[in-house]
């Protein structure tokens, strides 16, 4: 067992971002994208290698059992595709292998966090990935925005870990015990757990379940701890955003179900309920709000809002499909929301800043607004074409991915009896097809028939944009389209290996 | 053969379209389109007269949540899949290749507009022959993307507004529908089915109440497509905006997708429910009929008139059905083919008229019959089908529909049989507004048809008379079916 003793894909992660950070001494800074792509597809063959092998590490810190495999997977995918995507982010020579070794390390955070079994490991995941996302936020060093993003998301995180910090020594407290495997045990059988507990030993219990839950919630942003999303995401660089909204949120919601289906499944009683107004009030927070911005990228912080609510539907329905849909789901939402941010950027990039502003000014962030998009059909179809599919996945229109995660999250929740969230979720995804829409509908239609304030949007980027895309975007975009309609039609394959 | 061939065909041109000159567009999706005539002909000849669906693919598709990609044709399917496949070919040909009076920043017409057509004929034809609750769904949503596209793209002014109404509309309705067959989804037996018959036998036997609310749930979301009084709201104004081809597509056939679902899937799935709010759909149908002649007896744009009337159709279809007769239902069947035919004939006229004269509105109109013979005639012949004289098809329907009515209510068969007067009324009145009188300005220039146009309105008019004088071997088809599914409802 001895010789086993290696996570290969968590050293293949690391000696990535070592490598990202040598590339500056050495000078192949060149090579650093397609070393960085070959080493995360080493990576998820290492991971898929693994399979079924439920290998526990490090004396048992954490178990790479399937579930992890696949998140794994889903987490080396995502960064696959936003490396392609997110080439702009990297323009700067000087800044360029720190921020690849920062997102790479993020990355292996991510990984400790789907992968822990003791609930040490899961703090010191989240760490590993919060720290590198707080500079990578503020990487835009000229813009006030980018730092009081990287500040907001700062305060709010340590805040949020504090919670959980918290929570996890109540829970030590109480039961004498960081391994959530025999915490669940414990929780089973009440009995074992009188030995260890002392007085008010109970309490202690419920109060560390409850501020892990508020720390986890802050973390994937759940209503009623989501007031820093939107300011956050709106500030940081358009690339960090779609990293943040995607592999940060499908690694916390791998974490958060790890936690609540192993450790306190028998404590439902505490936090159900909890959970099923959170996941209420996030669903119609977070579309309604998104309804009434006209910046894409708020108006997708907001989404990405909505749709942490659905999610939550996954940890109350408690059953055996929770982890397929949980995965499924936040495979299809990355997948339709990296396309989308990958887009959005472009056009932003494509749009000159207003004078005045020199992209300081925190409030009227012109670029990226809804109307910079009229016509996008026209300038560029492919990626007109691919917004529209991450639209309508978004938006849960069959047949694509995010119809089909929807759908299994419906009626799992259902299968539990549900019935009065998953009418709340279905209302609100109705919502979320007004916002959706109105990027699409904006992109096909013509400057021309615009009223005239629109109009002068028009007049300000005559240029269209060239159909020359780099080529990593346009394979990224493509490759999401086709993930897209592939989850979306088939999408036995994934959800029968968990 | 098999009927997975007949979606298959469609799909693969619509995206062959992507790839072609543009110049050779509209040859290849005509050319797509009358293969897949053909194929379906061809099936045509191949089914058997009973009560079984025939020709069935039953693949698996999503193993863990028991959905079947299961798709056959049975008499009232094939009827409706021969529908559209006659129609499309007939509303591609009805294109016209150079933008015609275009507002500025509408689309050119190009190999977009005609993959969507197609894109639409696999997901028409899918919802025509799925035997499974969950690829039903699937293809009716799949239906509204391409037909959206096709208004929101070529639509008329206000487009953007106006086609999202009807996209909401419609998708809230098709929510409840999903909410609807999860819910009997969860009453099949473990590891549960979406099968059409699993799906029969659990919504049976569920106790009334249930029932009371899977018949809700999928009554409003079929009465947001037909649509019936008082979910009609979206669609006057969705008809008008269109481009003639999504009009088309919208009356002619997705229209059919709405009173397909209420025979296929509400009244064997929810017989109770069905039996006790048959008889309120039946009078929000009746009332339908009314209120819609009413306003088209007043209206000044054709288009519109026509939309209106398309409402009083397809509400005595709804109420025929809900009689739950044989005859209201063979009737229903007849007049969602007849009407499909009429109503793109329909529109096809106001197309012509449009692209001749630039309006469309009755009053600025008159004395084109004296310039265009051809076009008179088959106007005439289009419009006569509409109001239902004997020996056009609109009879055959409106004759079984009524007297299915008269079974369950004679008042409620009187006040229905009013559509026919009514719908005389407007239409005739538009008749003589529009082609009688004398010629003014705009239409004594009046071209007749070209070779194209007779060449759309030719085969409608024979279509309509066929139909009409021999309507048997139609109504032979469908009939094992139908008394089947009456049967279901009425345990005897």
């Amino acid at each position: 067992m001895t010789k086993k003793e290696e996570m290969k894909t968590l050293y293949i992660l690391s000696a990535l971002g070592v490598i990202a950070l040598l590339a500056e001494i050495f000078k192949f800074k060149k090579f650093l994208l397609p070393l960085v792509l070959i080493g995360l597809l080493g990576a998820i063959a290492a991971a898929i290698k693994d399979w079924n092998t439920n290998i526990h590490y490090y004396s048992n810190m954490m178990s790479f059992d399937n579930y992890a495999i696949l998140f794994t997977i889903v987490l080396c995918s995502i960064a696959f595709l936003w490396f392609l995507t997110s080439q702009g982010f990297f323009r700067s020579e000087s800044s360029k292998s720190d921020h690849y070794a920062l997102v790479l390390f993020s990355l292996c955070g991510a990984m400790l966090m789907v992968s822990y079994s003791n609930m040490v490991m899961l703090f010191l995941g989240i760490e590993i990935l919060s720290i590198p996302i707080y500079v990578l936020a503020g990487s835009n060093k000229d813009s006030l925005a980018s730092n009081e993003s990287a500040l907001k998301y700062f305060l709010m995180g340590a805040f949020a870990t504090g919670f959980l910090l918290f929570g996890i020594a109540m829970i030590y407290g109480a039961t004498g015990s960081f391994d959530i495997g025999s915490i669940g045990t414990m929780l089973k059988s009440p009995e074992l757990i009188s030995v260890w507990r002392g007085p008010g030993g109970e309490t202690l219990l419920y109060v560390g379940i409850l501020l892990m839950l508020i720390g986890l919630c802050f973390k994937v942003a759940a209503a009623p701890f989501h007031f820093w999303t939107p300011d956050v995401y709106e500030g940081a660089p358009t690339p960090v955003t779609a990293w943040m909204s995607t592999l940060v949120k499908t690694a916390a919601f791998a974490a958060f179900l790890r936690l609540f289906m192993t450790c306190f499944a028998q404590t439902g009683s505490v936090w159900m309920n909890i959970i099923w107004i959170m996941a209420a009030l996030t669903i119609l927070l977070g579309n309604i709000t998104a309804v009434y911005q006209n910046s894409v990228k708020r108006m997708l912080a907001y989404s990405s809002i909505s749709h942490a609510g659905y999610m939550l539907l996954a940890i109350i329905s408690m059953n055996e499909h929770s982890a397929g849909s949980v995965l499924f789901y936040s495979a299809a939402y990355s997948v339709a929301t990296i396309s989308a941010f990958a887009v959005l950027s472009i056009v932003e990039s494509e749009t000159p800043r207003p004078e005045g502003s020199q992209g300081n000014a925190p409030s009227p962030f012109r670029a990226g607004v809804i109307d910079s998009f009229i016509g996008l059909s026209k300038r560029n179809p492919l990626l007109a074409f691919a917004m529209t599919i991450s639209m309508l996945s978004l938006a849960g229109i069959p047949p694509l991915a995010g119809f089909f995660g929807k759908y299994y999250l419906f009626t799992s929740a259902l299968q539990n009896g549900y019935v009065w969230l998953v009418l709340i979720a279905a209302l609100g995804s109705l919502i979320g097809v007004y916002y959706y829409f109105r990027v699409i509908i904006a992109m096909y239609t013509t400057p021309s028939s615009v009223s005239p304030q629109g109009g002068e949007t028009k007049a300000s980027h005559p240029s269209p944009l060239g159909g020359e895309l780099e080529w990593g975007a346009k394979l990224a975009l493509l490759l999401c389209i086709l993930l897209s309609l592939l989850l979306g039609c088939f999408p036995d394959m994934i959800i029968r290996l968990i | 053969m098999n009927t997975a061939l007949l979606i298959l065909l469609p799909l693969i041109a619509s995206l062959l379209m992507l790839l072609v000159k543009p110049e050779q567009v509209k040859r290849l999706a005509l050319a797509a389109a009358f293969i897949e005539l053909l194929l379906s002909v061809y099936a045509l000849s191949k089914f058997k007269i009973n009560a079984e669906p025939q020709m069935m693919v039953n693949l698996v598709w999503i193993q863990s949540l028991g959905i079947h990609f299961k798709v056959a044709l049975d008499g009232i399917s094939i009827l409706l899949v021969m529908l559209t496949n006659v129609l499309v070919p007939l509303i591609i040909l009805s294109t016209r290749s150079a933008p015609v009076l275009s507002p500025e920043g509408r689309a050119e017409r190009g190999a977009v507009f005609y993959s969507l057509i197609l894109l639409m004929q696999m997901a028409l034809i899918g919802v025509f022959t799925a035997m499974d609750g969950f690829l039903f769904y699937i293809f009716w949503e799949l239906a509204l993307i391409p037909i959206w596209f096709i208004c929101l793209l070529w639509g008329g002014e206000n487009r953007a507004r106006i086609t999202f109404k009807f996209f909401i509309y419609t998708l809230a309705g098709s929510l409840l529908m999903l909410v609807g067959l999860i819910y009997v989804y969860l009453q099949t037996p473990a590891a549960h089915s979406f099968d059409i018959q699993a799906l029969y036998a659990a919504g049976k036997n569920l106790t009334a109440s249930e029932q009371t609310w899977i018949f809700w749930a999928l009554f409003i979301a079929f009465a947001i497509k037909m649509p019936v009084f008082p979910f009609h709201t979206w669609q006057p104004d969705t008809y008008t905006v269109a481009p003639t081809q999504g009009t088309m597509l919208l009356s002619g056939i997705m229209l059919k997708m709405g009173t397909y679902g209420l025979i296929r899937w509400l009244l064997p799935m929810a017989p109770l429910g069905v039996q006790q709010w048959g008889n309120t759909a039946i009078i929000l149908s009746v009332i339908g009929i009314l209120y819609a002649s009413i306003i088209a007896i007043q209206q000044k744009d054709f288009k519109r008139l026509i939309a209106y009337s398309s409402i009083a159709h397809v509400g005595l279809i709804s109420a025929g059905i809900f009689s739950l007769t044989v005859q209201g239902l063979q009737g229903g069947l007849m007049q969602m083919l007849a009407h499909g035919i009429n109503v793109v004939g329909l529109f096809f006229v106001v197309d012509i008229l449009f692209n001749r004269t630039g309006t469309q509105e009755l009053s600025k109109l008159g004395g084109i019959r004296n310039v265009s013979p051809w076009f008179a005639t088959t106007f005439m012949m289009v419009l006569l089908g509409s109001v239902a004289l004997p020996l056009t098809n609109g009879f055959i329907g409106e004759f079984l529909l009524i007297n299915g009515l008269f079974q369950y209510d004679v008042y409620i068969a009187g006040i229905a049989g009013l559509t026919v007067i009514l719908g005389a009324v407007y239409m005739l009145r538009s008749y003589q507004k529009i082609m009688l009188g004398e010629t003014n300005s705009l239409t004594a220039t009046f071209i007749d048809l070209s070779f194209n146009e007779k060449a759309v309105l030719v085969p409608i008019v024979i279509l309509i008379f066929a139909m009409g004088v021999y309507p048997k071997p139609l109504l032979d088809i469908a009939e094992p079916v139908i008394m089947k599914i009456v049967a279901m409802i009425k345990p005897m």
